[in-house]
């Protein structure tokens, strides 16, 4: 569905008449199959984003080459349009002061959907995404989340076999979070959509990816599952202890105590360490009023990982 | 057709803000009244001033204060503006359509609102206070015509100034420089009719000229024949449309996409 090889993109930037070369991405490399739900992660500024709009051909790839869905994005873009769809969370492409349905009748102009097929195209999707109830309002009036439902349904009204992924989940609320993820996992179970995910989210990725690629200062950094990720960057979980009164550091064999601040103590776990074993440890030699294990969060995970 | 589509929904884009269409319309007329006041001192000093008297004076003047809103003569770019510097245009983009062409159809759907909700009003308001002639009905075809090639000539500037944006990330440079020039050489000012020399038969075939002093030229019977007015802003729309075209397809090899 997607193959890309040593695709890089550079861009010029002026700053008072000096000319730097940015090079945004630096020679990536893979390819999705059909069917595959792939989560693409990486600190902000890595190059996702530059990726996905060289695989949606709104950028061209300054060296290298980008294939989608058979096609190449920059050349025939316009035929690529009509076979993948879009969402850029943090944009929308619905008319901001019209009602959520012509935008979407719009948009069924705009893919030459026909008539039959998008009535229960769009059935189907109002049901799938609760639409039912905002169809009728105008978009500036509807919530992120009411907005982020519609965004989908319009980059899926011509039931493309891709679907690219911008951040669909940003600011978006747990219940939300929830609804989109369910109707991403079904959309990809059900109908066999292929789906490229770019998220900040860990949770989207453990509850939906098979795959994860990472990508950093423009090169992919990683690519496999989230369970081999974790073990091979190694990465430390912390615990955060309360306790009854402020003390000196906690010591424990093989545990770094990295901060302390009144009587709460930040305590980093290595991968190898039962963390309950620590807990016990704790327990046992402090008095304790509260205490919390934190799992690293993506950012832990990705710079460990550049860092290794 | 997916343009009148687009079209039709920059109409009720427009008619969604009822507030802004009723006090543009107030503040066009006001300021045709004030200007009006302006132009008859000027041409009760010097009678027959650059071929207009007194009256065809205050019907320019109300033709202008009604051409405002069709070819958004204080715009200097598109909507498209503020999609290029926030990065929205990622969308526009990716939609399998010509850019420039949905932007002309949106930009014809606003002009067909301003017409109708922002123009009529001034208009009438200076014929029934200030007593103008009204023109036939055949005149008003061809004041109608000429106001559709404005339009288009209007589109074709603001389009060129709205591509800059991609290349100078900012556009509030390049939008006073046109702000300034289309206010001036418009005959929104002043009619281009009073310029005198060089200076007056430069501006009057300039394409801001195609913008205000043709139409209303057209609409008072002055100026040219109506074929050199058309001929005029048919030169310059196709010209300045024909740049777009190339100038969009420059632009989407050296793209930058702003925030992310």
């Amino acid at each position: 569905m997607i193959e890309v090889r040593d695709a890089v993109k550079n861009f010029t930037i002026r700053s008072s008449g000096v000319r730097t070369r940015v090079t945004a991405v630096d020679g990536i490399s893979f390819t999705v199959g059909a069917g595959e739900f792939v989560g693409y992660l990486g600190p902000n500024g890595a190059g996702k984003s530059t990726t996905i709009k060289m695989l949606t051909g709104i950028l061209t790839a300054s060296s290298g080459s980008v294939r989608v869905a058979g096609l190449d994005p920059s050349r025939q873009r316009t035929t690529l349009a009509r076979r993948i769809g879009v969402v850029f969370g943090q944009r929308t492409t619905l008319w901001w002061d019209l009602p959520l349905r012509d935008s979407l009748t719009l948009i069924r102009h705009l893919y030459k959907v026909e008539s039959r097929v998008h009535r229960a195209r769009l059935d189907e999707l109002t049901e799938l995404l609760g639409l039912g109830p905002f169809l009728g309002t105008p978009v500036r009036q509807l919530s992120l989340g009411q907005r982020m439902r519609g965004d989908l349904t319009a980059a899926l009204l011509h039931a493309p076999p891709l679907l690219v992924l911008d951040e669909p989940t940003i600011g978006l609320d747990v219940v939300s979070k929830a609804t989109v993820r369910d109707f991403l996992q079904r959309l990809n179970a059900e109908q066999g959509t292929t789906i490229l995910l770019t998220t900040h989210d860990l949770g989207d990725i453990e509850r939906l990816c098979d795959r994860v690629m990472i990508i950093d200062h423009g090169r992919l950094a990683y690519d496999g599952d989230l369970d081999t990720l974790r073990t091979t960057v190694d990465a430390e979980r912390v615990l955060i202890v309360d306790l009854e009164r402020a003390s000196p550091p906690i010591r424990i064999d093989g545990v770094e105590t990295v901060r302390v601040e009144g009587p709460r103590q930040w305590l980093t776990i290595p991968r190898g360490l039962n963390a309950a074993a620590v807990v016990a440890a704790v327990a046992r030699r402090h008095e304790v009023r509260d205490i919390a294990l934190r799992e690293p969060d993506i950012e832990d995970v990705v710079t460990r990982l550049y860092l290794r | 057709m997916i343009f009148l589509r687009v079209a039709s929904y920059a109409f009720r884009r427009q008619a969604a803000y009822r507030a802004a269409a009723a006090s543009g319309v107030l503040t066009n007329t006001v300021f045709g009244v004030v200007r009006a006041y302006v132009l008859i001192a000027l041409w009760q000093a010097r009678p027959s001033l650059g071929g207009y008297h007194v009256a065809d004076a205050v019907a320019y003047c109300f033709l202008t204060q009604a051409l405002i809103g069709p070819v958004n003569i204080f715009a200097g770019g598109l909507d498209l503006v503020e999609r290029i510097r926030t990065g929205d245009v990622a969308i526009d983009l990716h939609r399998p359509v010509d850019l420039q062409a949905w932007w002309l159809a949106d930009d014809l759907g606003r002009a067909a609102f301003a017409l109708l909700f922002r123009g009529g009003a001034p208009l009438l308001f200076g014929v029934f206070a200030f007593r103008l002639p009204v023109p036939g009905p055949l005149v008003w075809l061809e004041f109608l015509l000429s106001v559709l090639l404005a339009v288009l000539v209007s589109f074709g500037l603001r389009y060129l100034v709205t591509l800059l944006v991609f290349w100078l990330h900012d556009d509030r440079g390049i939008r006073s420089v046109a702000f300034i020039a289309s206010m001036f050489f418009s005959g929104m000012v002043l009619p281009l009719v009073v310029f005198p020399g060089w200076l007056g038969g430069l501006s009057r075939v300039l394409p801001w000229a195609a913008l205000i002093q043709v139409p209303a030229d057209v609409f008072l019977g002055k100026g040219p024949d109506l074929l050199d007015a058309y001929a005029l802003q048919v030169v310059w729309a196709v010209t300045l449309i024909g740049g777009g075209r190339l100038l969009t397809r420059a632009t989407r090899r050296k793209l930058v996409i702003h925030g992310g």
